[in-house]
């Protein structure tokens, strides 16, 4: 579904983020990616939907390869990927259901959009998206009076009424407590499965990710190091992606944290 | 509680900026009136205006050669004095501010202090410069002295005002750390005020003096000295190439204030 | 090291010597210069006028008290022209330099090496020159009245307004942009919907902050001929009529005050 052939990104300062890196994502699966700072998790993702121009390589969406596409072009193929955010990046002084039906500007021309005149279609959608997360209550809220979790989930109503294929996740819980933590992790896990998408999920929790998904990519300097199910991440991995460190007692939480979980 | 079925099916509206709907539209309704009628009574001669444009054009032209050489004398005799005016209402403008300042900080004055420095700011900042150029040129007679007063008097109300607010957000707990070493009244502003305010106090005046210069190319036009005498004169007689020279030099000198005090403040802060 | 020996005992001084020399010269020079400055200025001065000003401000005073309050019938449409000029001016100058600022804000330039110099030249040029510059200029071009007080107005606050929106705009968060444009919007709908709430309390403060200056600003258009209440100032100053004077004085007093409350106000309750 998602295929990266030998993709390579070099900043102008000479910093190779990363390094011909080469990955098939097959419909419907989620993945996380786990990795140092500065690995390039991020870069990766900004890569695909092109919000950083890759140096060279390819990027296929389905059968179409998205570097060499035009501008326009690229935006309608970049309504096909949803991504969320690290720091929600919600429009903070717009409503709440302004900020969900943003993700349909890529279908609505400018002066629709403009006078916030969505087709009646949409408008159902983005209530429905916001009653199966809880929040309905909140949809002429200001997204700036929202709590940390409430704004990701605005962020993911946001990303799914793209109605995409695919979900790019760039950290969505590094800026939450542990308890949202989870439940933003296992809703993005939860929808994506309800909806058939295929996801990457950018973390830097190993724990929650080994929690909730099907395959992990770990990432170092730029280059996979690591590709497999999550119960093959063995300290002797990590320590490869990671460096040195004692890994025991990050695995065994784990362990304990998801009988908790799966009750 | 509104549930998924109440909300499906129905359009949905932004929720306006201002809730009460009278108040919206009368504050729409009346500005919409507002404009209609200042636009009515705004009487644009427009044969004017066109026979204007012809005119418009030479002196956009004029921009392409300025004419820097026939009134030189007059332009630099206009510059330096302007210049002059500048410098030296700045240097006394600042002096004055300062004491002021300190006098209009409810943290440094006594009340009545406070209350006698706040009123000399209102009186400057309300009254504009070329008012109180007018009046100081009916006192004292043509010239740049009545320039100088106007500037340093505008600076006055500035600065205080600017550097008082400053000295009033400072940092308590590091002035009081002075005081508590049994500092006296001088050496406590000396080492708890003023080195919190100095970056300030060097942005500030900086900025003023460029307020200040630009402020002393008008004063020429009610006759309190520098180079608006001459620019006045030149758009009179349509020399509008000396016009545009005479703007130029302007453009060219606050521009130069600018990237000057953009180096300073970096320094400072 | 600002530590010396000085007869075998360390003295320890803010600054070095080279140091505290440069200091004094740097203050000689300013000294100098201020002196020179004063001596060009009281040259031009003629002393005599200065020593009799307290007897001419006692005079000019006595002549202007008390105000003609009856004049105060012929102020009307001054006054509304006033407030047409300021009015008017700021919504020219505010239609005009929100492009500008757009031109000239590095994240939104389309191009930093031609647009955005040119944006920052116009932003330079219409803020050195004072609007009475801008109305004579205008009067020399369309001819007097409130016209020309319009549009030099407008002129004069584009620099003004542009600069101060095109710093908002640098400072807005890229992460909101970047999300919206993720979602496939078109370069006018990431304006939209990104940038512009980003930027919209900023340009509200700015509005009513430069329409509180253009009040002050349009009360002296006059002077030159550009319409307003500075005409009657004007035309009173030329017969010497000092009562009337002192009531335009007031009025213009008044103005600016209630437009600086007005402005306080507007600006309280939009942040």
């Amino acid at each position: 579904m998602l295929r990266l052939e030998k993709l390579v990104k070099t900043y102008k300062t000479g910093d190779q983020a990363l390094k011909a890196v080469d990955l098939d994502i097959p419909e419907g699966q989620v993945l996380a990616l786990i990795g140092p700072s500065g690995a390039g998790k991020s870069t990766l993702i900004r890569c695909i939907n092109r919000l950083v121009e890759p140096s060279s390589g390819q990027v296929y969406l389905g059968e179409t390869e998205l570097t060499g596409l035009s501008s326009g072009a690229l935006r309608r193929e970049r309504r096909r990927m949803g991504m969320i955010f690290q720091e929600y990046a919600l429009v903070e002084r717009l409503t709440v259901m302004e900020n969900v039906l943003s993700g349909r500007l890529g279908y609505v021309g400018f002066w629709r959009s403009f006078l916030r005149k969505y087709p009646q279609k949409d408008v159902d959608e983005a209530f429905r998206l916001l009653d199966r997360v809880g929040l309905l209550e909140m949809a002429d809220k200001r997204a700036d009076e929202l709590s940390g979790g409430q704004r990701q989930r605005v962020g993911i109503c946001r990303a799914l009424i793209q109605d995409p294929a695919l979900l790019l996740v760039d950290e969505p819980t590094a800026s939450l407590d542990p308890k949202t933590s989870r439940q933003i992790m296992r809703l993005i896990c939860e929808l994506c499965k309800e909806r058939g998408l295929a996801a990457i999920i950018n973390i830097h929790d190993v724990a929650l990710a080994q929690m909730f998904v099907q395959r992990v990519i770990g990432l170092r300097f730029g280059a996979i190091e690591f590709d497999g199910p999550p119960d093959a991440l063995t300290p002797d991995v990590l320590t490869t992606i990671y460096g040195e460190e004692d890994w025991e007692a990050t695995i065994e939480s784990v362990d304990e944290e998801d009988l908790e979980v799966a009750e | 509680m509104t549930t998924l079925d109440q909300k499906l099916g129905q359009p949905w509206k932004k929720p306006p900026f201002i809730q009460r709907a009278w108040l919206r539209w009368g504050l729409l309704l009346g500005f919409a009136a507002y404009l209609i009628a200042a636009f009515l009574t705004i009487e644009v001669n427009w044969s004017r205006v066109y026979e204007g444009l012809e005119r418009g054009k030479q002196f956009i032209l004029a921009f392409t050669s300025p004419d820097f050489v026939t009134r030189s004398g007059d332009i630099w005799e206009g510059m330096l004095e302007s210049i002059i005016m500048t410098v030296a209402a700045s240097v006394i403008g600042i002096a004055i501010s300062i004491p002021i300042a300190l006098g209009a900080a409810r943290n440094v004055a006594p009340l009545p202090v406070y209350l006698i420095c706040r009123s000399i700011i209102a009186i400057s900042r309300a009254l504009q410069e070329i008012i109180v150029a007018i009046l100081l040129v009916a006192i004292f007679g043509f010239g740049p002295l009545a320039g100088f007063l106007t500037l340093s008097f505008a600076t006055i109300g500035f600065l205080s005002k600017l550097l008082a607010e400053d000295i009033e957000s400072m940092d308590r707990v590091q002035a009081e750390a002075i005081k508590a070493s049994g500092a006296s009244w001088l050496q406590w502003i000396n080492y708890g005020v003023q080195p919190q305010v100095m970056p300030r106090l060097i942005g500030l005046s900086m900025y003023r003096i460029d307020i200040n210069f630009r402020e002393s190319a008008i004063l020429g036009l009610v006759g309190a000295g520098g180079i608006g005498a001459t620019l006045n004169t030149s758009f009179d007689r349509y020399e509008y190439d000396t016009a545009a020279a005479i703007l130029l030099i302007i453009i060219v000198i606050v521009m130069a204030l600018e990237y000057l005090s953009g180096i300073i403040r970096a320094r400072v802060q | 090291m600002p530590v010396h020996d000085w007869k075998g005992q360390k003295v320890w001084q803010l600054r070095t010597q080279r140091e505290s020399l440069a200091h004094w010269v740097m203050w000689l020079v300013g000294v100098a210069i201020f002196a020179y400055c004063w001596q060009q200025i009281s040259q031009a001065t003629t002393w005599a006028f200065v020593w009799d000003a307290p007897r001419i401000a006692g005079d000019i005073w006595t002549r202007a008290t008390p105000p003609r309050w009856e004049y105060i019938t012929q102020l009307g449409e001054p006054i509304w022209d006033t407030l047409n000029i300021a009015t008017m001016g700021t919504i020219i100058s505010l239609i005009l330099a929100v492009p500008v600022a757009f031109l000239a804000a590095r994240n939104t330039t389309p191009s930093a090496l031609f647009i955005r110099p040119i944006a920052l030249l116009i932003i330079v040029s219409t803020r050195s020159i004072n609007s009475l510059i801008w109305a004579l200029l205008l009067i020399a071009i369309i001819g007097p009245g409130v016209f020309a007080g319009v549009i030099a107005i407008a002129i004069r606050s584009i620099g003004f307004c542009a600069k101060l929106l095109y710093e908002a705009i640098e400072e807005i968060d890229e992460t909101q942009v970047e999300a919206i444009t993720a979602t496939g919007a078109s370069r006018w709908q990431v304006m939209a919907y990104g940038i512009v709430p980003q930027i919209l309390p900023a340009f509200a403060g700015i509005a009513v902050f430069r329409w509180d200056i253009n009040i002050r600003e349009s009360t002296v258009l006059g002077l030159v001929g550009a319409g307003g209440i500075g005409l009657q100032l004007s035309a009173s100053l030329n017969i010497l009529a000092w009562p009337q004077v002192a009531l335009i004085l007031l009025v213009i007093l008044a103005a600016v005050v209630i437009s600086e409350w007005v402005s306080a106000k507007v600006r309280g309750a939009i942040i």
